[in-house]
């Protein structure tokens, strides 16, 4: 078996770094299925800068098993396509046009926090996935878009389709992407109505501003609107909550860490960093082409063929940082994977270093001995997209806020 | 606190600008920022730094949560580990140098010398930020990035250097001992050649903190034409700032288009269309001939080589610079208009071309061979050449022979100028043809590759920062020019195109050499001073 199986396992998904030594012997390794796996740190900075790198699926020499009906987002495009909706995007959330946007979201982002937390108050036990990691980033993402958050019962599983079928590996694609194609669908509808409503009756959201933007470069029509919008709520939320997760088993299971940050708000800067660096939500990124025959790390990966970049494996690779498997506080210029690189850098970056920091340390500075009900916890399926799917703590009480 | 960017490693991701807006501001992907944030600001800058995707922000020490154990510890036990090291040049080379050797474990006494009375600054910024009143001139000081523990001789010019009797002379008389020394002195301003012109009231040069202060000043002040004598990156940069402040500027170019020494005729366009579009009124092809009085000492216009006359009640002469190479004359070393020459690995060559033992050099004083361009000499006056050669050179310092290591980054430059960020990688005169493989000048982005001989030398590119290290590698593997790669957004401006380059240009008149004796053992070079 290839070690791309074992890792896509789900009896790994507690700890897939254990194979990534083995994976990063062979830094472009070709797997069963034809997948170049790419797994080494300059390796895969050089690909994530690399112009014959493509985020387009439909370059696939394979010809694509099925032709999707929905406009691809800009996730699933290259340049000057990708550049020009995501700047178009970019116009309502940051830099040059909008740089405060994140900024000004922050007392929103901590009154949303306390309120999540004063509810764990009376009593000794909570799932911090269901009732802090998820709805922080959701109500977040809702309020950012104008997307009601009543609303949320009706995207909350079809998001979760959505990435659960996200790759690696090519085998089983064709029935994944349908399945991803028809949740999309259908979130692309209920998206669609809502941005109608939006661009007859302009609020202060981002698909308010996506539907009624025109600039020089024009704009977005309705279907590149949808497929924004749609990306932009489940990435806004379904990374975030790994994040976040991610980080406080982190922290239960290093008592001496979590007194540290406990005493020093600040360093909550630096954890997130190497949270990001030792315990990616993004730990593949699996949709990447060649579009001509790309020499690397020893091995050519020939035009057509399929690149899956290990995001996770790239940042704890010990030709790149000192101690890659140790949790490091004071890392000096901790320059990781995790929110990619390149044009495809994440682009809710901000928003989800920002959620993450606000949450970890109201957690840490609230909950009197917090202490981890099962380890491992339980872990979603998807092995891109990894984090638990509960992760209950028991704690002796919540400080007032 | 104080912060400086990397902009040769920034690659515009805009993290820093989200995080801590008050302090990061972009335009497009042109990246500015204030270098010496009030406090308040420091847990965003915090944030800012921390996000950087290439860690390109660096603080001051003293700034951080708390100094990282182990960080501070010297990375190798040099063998010169002690002694006397004598730095002089207090700006950017020469305080990350200092920095570097105690990096690397030097222990001995430090001392750095200066003829600037301020800390060591950073100077992109005085024609960009600063002019435009974002930043004052005085928060330009550069982030301690260690503690160095160095005597600091500040305000005292050096004026001879005794390299057999390792001395460094001061203009107050004294002199200082060294076991090494590194030459930093950097380059000035090249000054009007009319004495009696340039020292017109509203006639500026631009290098120093001072100069800055003084320009900026005037350009507040709301000149009715601002004149610019010289189109390269300073000149350009200057243009921009009054655009931005709505000052009317006429640019007056001596080559065919702006930024063409730099980048030949084909970027230089696209500079000129950028200019233009701007409202720069742009002479290209001219040269002011004289700068004019108004009878009391006061500049009141210029006339220029076509026979016309600009009006204007400030000018700015940016001719680009000369070597403060002056108080090396007598040093026997190979010190001239071209710089200090010294080899790849920072040492300085002397007078018949051989390599010293404890004189290094570095920053845009030096001259050195670099492989990828054919061994030729090259002088860069850039930001990154001067921390990248500032580390070679420290690191040398207390190295033994074995241990050495040669200077060979690629060079890398960046500019800001009319909202955009101009960055090359290479050296784009080192070329015979250009082509646009991504992007176009059309739509104000775009990435040109140069080659030379069927190679890759050199790659352009206007907010397309991002895809720049991917054609560093191209220029570091000899790479075949043109590109024949499918890539994304290719085939835009698919026909490489000659690339005007300027003739390499021969030093200026100044020092040259003459070789006198006939046997192997007692042949020399030696320097003539024209009069
Ligand atoms: C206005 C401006 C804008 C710039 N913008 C950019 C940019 O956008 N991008 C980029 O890549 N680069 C830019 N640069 C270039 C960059 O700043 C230089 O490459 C860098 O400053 C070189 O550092 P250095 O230490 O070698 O020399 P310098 O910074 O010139 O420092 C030399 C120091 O030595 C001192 N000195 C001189 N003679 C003596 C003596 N006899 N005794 C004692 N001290 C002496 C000088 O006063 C000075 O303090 C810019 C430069 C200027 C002036
Ligand atoms: S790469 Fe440049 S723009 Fe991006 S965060 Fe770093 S310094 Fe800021």
């Amino acid at each position: 078996m290839d070690i791309l199986k074992q890792i896509l396992d789900p009896a790994a998904r507690a700890d897939p770094y254990r194979f990534f030594g083995a994976l990063r012997e062979s830094p472009v390794a070709l797997q069963d299925d034809g997948t170049y796996l790419v797994s080494t740190y300059r390796e895969i900075v050089a690909l994530l800068h690399d112009p014959r790198i493509s985020s387009d699926r439909r370059n696939l020499d394979s010809a694509a098993p099925y032709e999707p009906d929905l406009h691809p987002s800009f996730i699933g495009l290259d340049p000057p396509e990708h550049d020009r909706l995501r700047r178009l995007a970019m116009r309502h959330f940051g830099p040059p046009h909008a740089p405060e946007t994140v900024e000004r979201l922050r007392p929103k982002m901590l009154a949303l926090t306390t309120s999540l937390i004063d509810a764990l108050a009376g009593r000794n036990r909570a799932d911090l996935v269901e009732e802090v990691a998820y709805p922080l980033p959701v109500a977040v993402i809702c309020a950012l878009l104008g997307v009601p958050e009543e609303d949320e019962p009706r995207f909350h599983a079809l998001a979760d389709e959505v990435v659960e079928t996200l790759g690696p590996g090519e085998e089983d694609r064709a029935e994944r992407e349908r399945a991803r194609e028809a949740a999309s669908m259908e979130l692309s509808r209920y998206l669609a109505g809502l941005a109608e409503a939006r661009g007859r009756e302009p609020r202060d959201d981002m698909l308010s501003g996506l539907m009624t933007y025109r600039g020089p470069e024009g704009g977005m029509t309705q279907d590149e609107v949808v497929s924004t919008a749609v990306l932009l709520l489940i990435a806004g939320h379904e990374t975030t909550i790994n994040l976040i997760a991610n980080g406080m088993l982190t922290f239960l299971r290093r008592p001496e860490l979590l007194e540290r940050l406990r005493a020093e708000p600040d360093l909550i800067i630096p954890a997130v960093e190497e949270l990001l660096r030792y315990e990616p939500p993004v730990q593949f990124v699996s949709s990447r082409v060649a579009l001509d025959d790309i020499t690397i790390g020893g091995t050519t990966i020939p035009a057509g063929a399929p690149v899956v970049l290990a995001m996770a494996a790239g940042s704890r690779d010990p030709g790149h940082v000192a101690h890659p498997d140790e949790f490091d506080l004071d890392r000096p210029r901790n320059e990781h994977l995790g929110f990619g690189g390149g044009v495809h850098y994440c682009f809710g970056a901000p928003l989800a270093r920002t959620e993450a920091q606000i949450v970890l340390n109201e957690l840490i500075r609230r909950l009197d001995n917090p202490r981890l009900a099962a380890d491992p916890p339980p872990y979603r399926p998807s092995a891109v997209l990894r984090g638990p799917r509960h992760l209950v703590v028991e704690y002796d009480g919540v400080a007032p806020a | 606190m104080r912060v400086v960017v990397d902009l040769t490693r920034c690659q515009g991701y805009g993290q820093c600008v989200f995080l801590a807006p008050d302090v990061f501001t972009m335009r497009d992907e042109a990246l500015l920022y204030d270098l010496q944030p009030a406090a308040e600001h420091r847990e965003h800058v915090l944030r800012a730094a921390a996000a950087c995707p290439v860690q390109a922000i660096h603080l001051d020490r003293t700034a951080l949560p708390m100094p990282p154990p182990g960080a501070q510890e010297p990375r190798s036990a040099a063998s010169g580990g002690d002694g006397r090291i004598v730095i002089v040049g207090a700006s950017l080379a020469g305080a990350r140098a200092a920095e570097v050797l105690r990096r690397e474990g030097f222990t001995g006494s430090l001392t750095m010398i200066g003829d600037e009375r301020r800390e060591p600054y950073d100077r992109p910024p005085l024609s960009k930020q600063v002019l435009t009143g974002q930043v004052p001139p005085e928060h330009t000081l550069l982030p301690r990035l260690r503690e160095v523990d160095a005597e600091l001789l500040f305000g005292t010019p050096a004026t001879g250097l005794d390299v057999a009797g390792k001395r460094v002379l001061l203009a107050d008389g004294r002199e200082i001992g060294f076991d090494r020394v590194l030459l930093a002195t950097g380059t000035r301003a090249r000054p009007w050649p009319d004495a009696a012109e340039g020292a017109l009231h509203g006639v500026y040069t631009l290098r120093d903190a001072r100069d800055a202060a003084e320009l900026r000043q005037a350009l507040a002040a709301g000149p009715r034409r601002v004149l610019i004598l010289g189109a390269g990156f300073t000149g350009s940069e200057i243009a921009s700032v009054c655009r931005e402040l709505d000052l009317p500027v006429t640019v007056v170019e001596r080559g065919p288009a702006p930024l063409f020494n730099a980048m030949g005729g084909v970027i230089g366009d696209v500079a000129a269309r950028l200019q233009r579009d701007h409202g720069v009124d742009l002479r290209c092809g001219t040269t002011v001939t004289a700068l004019e009085s108004d009878g009391n000492g006061r500049l009141r216009g210029a006339r220029l080589s076509d026979g016309s006359t600009v009006e204007a009640d400030v000018a700015v002469v940016a001719l680009g610079s000369v070597r403060n190479v002056e108080w090396l004359r007598d040093s026997g070393l190979a010190a001239g208009v071209w710089g200090v020459t010294c080899d790849a690995g920072c040492r300085a060559v002397d007078l018949n071309g051989l390599v010293t033992d404890d004189v290094f050099v570095a920053g845009d004083i030096a001259r050195f061979p670099h492989p990828l361009y054919e061994y030729q000499f090259m002088s860069l006056e850039h930001w990154g050449n001067a921390v990248a050669q500032a580390e070679i050179a420290a690191h040398n310092m207390v190295s033994d022979q074995a241990h050495r290591w040669p200077h060979l980054s690629v060079p890398v430059f960046w500019s800001s100028q009319f909202g955009v960020n101009i960055k090359s990688v290479g050296v784009p005169t080192f070329a015979d043809q250009v082509v646009f493989t991504q992007g176009s000048p059309e739509q104000g982005r775009f990435v040109a590759v140069y080659g030379y001989q069927g190679r890759i030398t050199a790659a352009v590119t206007f907010d397309q920062a991002m895809w720049l290290e991917f054609y560093q590698r191209q220029i570091e593997r000899a790479a075949p020019f043109p590109p024949d790669f499918r890539h994304v957004g290719g085939g835009v401006d698919g026909e490489p195109v000659p690339a005007r380059v300027p003739e390499r240009l021969v030093a200026a008149a100044g020092a040259t050499v003459v070789v006198t004796g006939h046997d192997p053992a007692e042949r020399r070079a030696s320097l003539v001073h024209p009069h």
